[in-house]
């Protein structure tokens, strides 16, 4: 038989593979769910040795980190996998990538070296597409936000509503025009396209690209006449004295280096 | 923000559907991106298919009919088939005040642009969101209405057996097995297209009425009695056919769909590959439409099964494999089947699971055979009715003996949960018959304490309303009123609770009797009925099988509306029972079953006498062999062992030879 899930009583993981992935076009709209499921059918179609958790149940060792939320596209999804058996990180890249549905894209896969990945996940840099929205205006509001100390919003959550502040988690908020180059949005909300790049950093609760539209409505009056368009760009340790954002599988690949 | 937008045929909507769907719930039922959907040129091919599972995405799209035509059609290097589902009222209203047309999923194209719009009826209870379909589409409602420039729509699926109640909305309706129908009508639309549409629109539904296995509603001619039944249907024109063929698909190992599964990123009702083992069934129970239409048995050989099964978990990832058909367990192989599948996942994540329903203790072998992987899904019985006379009323031919040795052995073998299933408003039953059903789950309790020597062990009673249905025994047969149904249950529900001793260990599940009664109306309804789905569509009414949005009153005050100046009613389409000289709506639909034979079939109910199964007892001439030139394909093919499937080489591990 080829199809090789784990024997059970070796379920232990022999090596952990970090993969990079891009949530792109359509697919920006699957929820962390949905790609939980995708992804775990991938991998049994790539017939990648993962490793399950024992008990009556076994699930697959996969640890996932701060994923965008449905509906935000991303470019910088990070996740983990345990395996049975030394696989090729370039291999299973391939593999998986084309496992997955076309929008739903490996870039990147090391092999685990170092620990504490998570937290090295200091930051996030979004892209904020805004239709209808020249570049005076969207300078105005940026300007604005960035002027105030703190800026509360208010969101939903489980237990219910709660207010916390976004300016604080802000490392960075510029813009600029993309006027009459769009059209991807295909809207016919007048040719003006101001971008927004926001750095933040990952704080708890976390601010999202949600709270931040809410911050520059309440801020600054901000009111795109269609949904902007979300893309997280980039995740990862920021780069001391500067609003850069830096690969987080650096020291998996150097500590590789140092010890091949 | 709406500019007005030149809209080239074929081309994506997705842009405009973009800036909704941040304001729907679930959008990523509206993006498709299944694995292993297709995306084909829309210059590439001579004719466009458009399929509608008419219900939610959730639902429709693990549908295996759809899958199948789907692929059979994108197989054809001069056609394409897109799919698209019910949107939910969110999504519907914004797409009506932004202009947005209901779409495909598969590329986004406006649903008005294709040529052959097909819709999959597992049940009556989709007619209004086949409404809100074509309408979201720029397509008018009513097929006359239509002209060259709107695509022809096309019923097939259980519930267009009868499309009389749909006939002014549809083009034209299939009925039977799909595969051949879709490459007919390919055929015949890409011919006509070629020709340069000879006589337009109207030319197509001639050539489609010709082959006298495509009913074209607009060809015949209804006409009534004055007290409300129908007179006769006739065509209208010369050389069309008096009566309409089903279409059958013999010898299943050469039609092994769907080969690429689908698998949605959404969550769906059905999480799991399916196989198809079997089609048909001859067990002949009479409430059952879909063994009555589905006659003969064709099995799948135990060697297709297993190139299915391995092809579709290769190709989807999925980890559970359903084998299905209308009772799986009366493959003549099974037993092969599972312990062959079994043997050959031994040791892997992949589970099997057989939609158990026959009462008997093979049955029970045959679970374990399959939960070996460790996973139990729970036990599934269908003895249908309460009392042993209900029983041979509807020819489900089990002993209350039976059930209860069968149960013994499942809580025996470690089975802590046992479901069963029964339906009430059967014909002849009375209050007595369905009481037994409490009485058949308390022994069914007791039998199981004392077999497991445990108290924990439960079973759980889904009872539901009996709806005749067109082309069985039981098309003539009153349908019980919901006011009477919803007593049954009740006194049904008040025994149980009332029940000290075994009470608490059974679980009851049941629906009101409302729904039965709409979905009575749509199912023995005539062309008449299709303007009450108008009214009420208009009114409001979409996903009436969702209990969240089905308005019962909503349908009467339709009805109400639409019948005021007919002699006939709701209640004259449901609980009136029907004689054997009346012109039934569907009378020139011939699904192969015999009329002379359903009616002496329903007579035999009526004695409580019960018929066998021509699989393994001579042929009783129900007469769709006869009809339709088919016959009974049945095993054994003696293959016992499978083979073993072609290895693969896991790409991704580290050392590897390449
Ligand atoms: C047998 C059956 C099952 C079996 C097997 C399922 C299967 N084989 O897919 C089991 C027990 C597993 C099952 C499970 C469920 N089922 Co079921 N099932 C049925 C049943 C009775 C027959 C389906 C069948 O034979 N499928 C086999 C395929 C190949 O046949 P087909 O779909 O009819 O398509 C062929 C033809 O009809 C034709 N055709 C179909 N559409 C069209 C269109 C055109 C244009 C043409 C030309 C031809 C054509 O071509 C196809 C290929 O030959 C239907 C009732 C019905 N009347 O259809 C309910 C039904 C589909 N199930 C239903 C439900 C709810 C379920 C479950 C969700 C129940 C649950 N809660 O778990 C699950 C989900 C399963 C799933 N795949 O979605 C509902 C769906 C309700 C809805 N809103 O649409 C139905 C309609 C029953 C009902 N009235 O409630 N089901
Ligand atoms: S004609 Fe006879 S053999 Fe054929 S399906 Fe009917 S009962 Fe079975």
């Amino acid at each position: 038989m080829s199809r090789k899930p784990p024997e059970r009583d070796v379920a232990l993981a022999v090596q952990k593979l970090r993969v990079h992935y891009a949530k792109r076009g359509r697919l920006r709209f699957s929820s962390h769910r949905d790609f939980q499921r995708a992804l775990e059918r991938a991998l049994r179609r790539a017939e990648v040795p993962m490793a399950y958790s024992a008990g009556f149940s076994p699930h697959p060792k996969i640890s996932y980190a701060n994923s965008a939320p449905t509906g935000v596209a991303s470019e910088a999804e990070y996740v983990e996998i345990g395996v049975t058996k030394q696989c090729d990180p370039e291999r299973m890249r391939v593999a998986l990538d084309e496992a997955l549905p076309p929008g739903l894209d490996v870039v990147d896969v090391v092999t685990a070296a170092t620990p504490d990945f998570v937290n090295r996940l200091e930051a996030s840099r979004w892209r904020f597409e805004l239709p209808g929205v020249d570049l005076v205006t969207a300078q105005a509001a940026a300007d604005a936000f960035l002027a105030q100390s703190e800026v509360i919003v208010e969101r939903l959550m489980k237990n219910g509503i709660r207010k916390f502040d976004t300016r604080e988690a802000v490392v960075s908020l510029t813009v600029s025009d993309e006027s009459g180059v769009s059209g991807s949005q295909g809207s016919g909300a007048g040719d003006s396209c101001a971008i927004l790049e926001v750095v933040t950093r990952h704080v708890t609760p976390s601010v999202r690209p949600d709270d931040l539209l809410a911050a520059l409505r309440i801020a600054a009056h901000l009111v795109p006449p269609v949904p902007p368009r979300v893309t997280r760009l980039a995740q990862g340790p920021l780069v001391p004295g500067s609003t850069e954002i830096g690969d987080p599988f650096a020291p998996d690949r150097a500590a590789l280096v140092s010890t091949s | 923000m709406t500019t007005p937008h030149a809209h080239v045929p074929g081309a994506s909507i997705f842009d405009r559907l973009e800036a909704l769907l941040p304001f729907v719930s679930k959008p990523i039922q509206y993006v498709g991106g299944e694995l292993n959907a297709v995306q084909k040129p829309w210059d590439s091919v001579d004719v466009r298919w458009a399929i509608m599972y008419p219900d939610a995405y959730e639902v429709g799209a693990p549908n295996q009919g759809v899958q199948i035509l789907y692929e059979v059609i994108n197989e054809r290097p001069d056609a394409l088939a897109e799919r698209t589902y019910a949107v939910w009222p969110d999504l519907e209203k914004l797409m009506r005040e932004n202009q947005v047309p209901q779409f495909t999923v598969d590329s986004h194209r406006a649903l008005g642009d294709f040529d052959v719009v097909g819709m999959s009826f597992s049940t009556e209870l989709g007619y209004t969101n086949m409404l809100t379909a074509i309408d979201l589409a720029g397509v008018p409602v009513l097929a006359a209405d239509r002209d060259d420039t709107h695509p022809i729509i096309v019923a097939g699926g259980h519930a267009a057996f009868n499309p009389e109640t749909i006939a002014e909305f549809v083009d034209a309706a299939v009925m039977g097995d799909g595969e051949e129908a879709v490459l007919l009508i390919t055929d015949i639309v890409r011919d006509w297209k070629n020709e340069g549409r000879p006589e337009g629109r109207v030319g197509l539904l001639r050539r489609l009425a010709l082959t006298g296995v495509i009913y074209v509603p607009r060809f015949y001619d209804v006409e009534y009695l004055d007290d409300g039944r129908i007179k006769r249907i006739v065509p209208n024109e010369a050389d069309i056919p008096w009566r309409v063929r089903k279409f059958t698909l013999m010898d299943l190992d050469s039609w092994p769909y769907p080969k690429a599964p689908l698998v949605p990123l959404a969550e769906t009702v059905h999480e799991r590959m399916s196989v198809e083992i079997f089609r048909g069934c001859t067990r002949g129970c009479r409430f059952c439409q879909a063994g009555m239409i589905t006659r003969p048995v064709r099995e799948r050989s135990i060697t297709g099964i297993a190139e299915m099964v391995e092809n579709g978990l290769c190709k989807t990832g999925y980890e559970e494999v359903g084998l299905l058909s209308l009772s799986s367990a009366d493959h003549t192989e099974i037993a092969e089947i599972a312990k062959g599948l079994a043997d050959r996942y031994e040791g892997t994540e992949t589970a099997l699971s057989l939609p158990s329903t026959r009462v008997d203790a093979f049955n029970i072998d045959l679970a374990n055979e399959l939960s070996r992987n460790g996973r139990r899904s729970g036990l599934t019985f269908a003895p249908e009715g309460g009392s042993e006379r209900m029983r041979k009323v509807i020819n489900k031919q089990v002993t209350e003996e039976d059930l209860i040795r069968t149960v013994s052995a499942a809580y025996g073998a470690g089975w802590r949960q046992v479901k069963l299933y029964f339906m009430v408003g059967l014909p002849t039953e009375t209050d007595e018959d369905v009481m037994q059903v409490a009485e058949l789950a308390r022994e069914v309790i007791k039998a199981g304490r004392a077999a497991s020597g445990r108290r924990d062990i439960r079973c759980t009673v889904s009872i539901g309303g009996f709806v005749p249905k067109p082309h069985t025994p039981f098309q003539w047969a009153s349908q019980l009123n919901h006011e009477a149904t919803d007593a049954r249950l009740h006194k049904l529900r008040d025994a149980i609770r009332a029940d000290r001793e075994y009470g608490k260990s059974i679980g009851l599940r049941y629906h009101d009797g409302k729904p039965g009664i709409v979905e009575g109306l749509l199912s023995r309804g005539d062309r008449r009925v299709g303007r009450v789905i108008l009214q009420a569509w208009r009114d409001g009414a979409r996903f009436d099988g969702w209990s969240e949005h089905f308005s019962f009153d909503r349908w009467m005050n339709a009805a109400a509306v639409a019948l005021a100046d007919e002699p006939v009613d709701v209640d004259w389409f449901t609980t009136r029972e029907r004689q054997q000289s009346e012109v039934l709506p569907w009378g020139h639909l011939d699904s192969g079953l015999d009329a002379d034979w359903l009616w002496e079939d329903w007579q035999d109910s009526l004695s409580e006498v019960g018929v066998e199964d021509c699989r393994w007892t001579p042929c009783f001439d129900c007469g769709v062999c006869d009809q339709m030139e088919t016959e009974i394909q049945v095993g054994p093919t003696g293959v016992v062992t499978l083979p073993m499937p072609t290895v693969r080489t896991t790409a991704v591990l580290a050392e590897i030879d390449a």
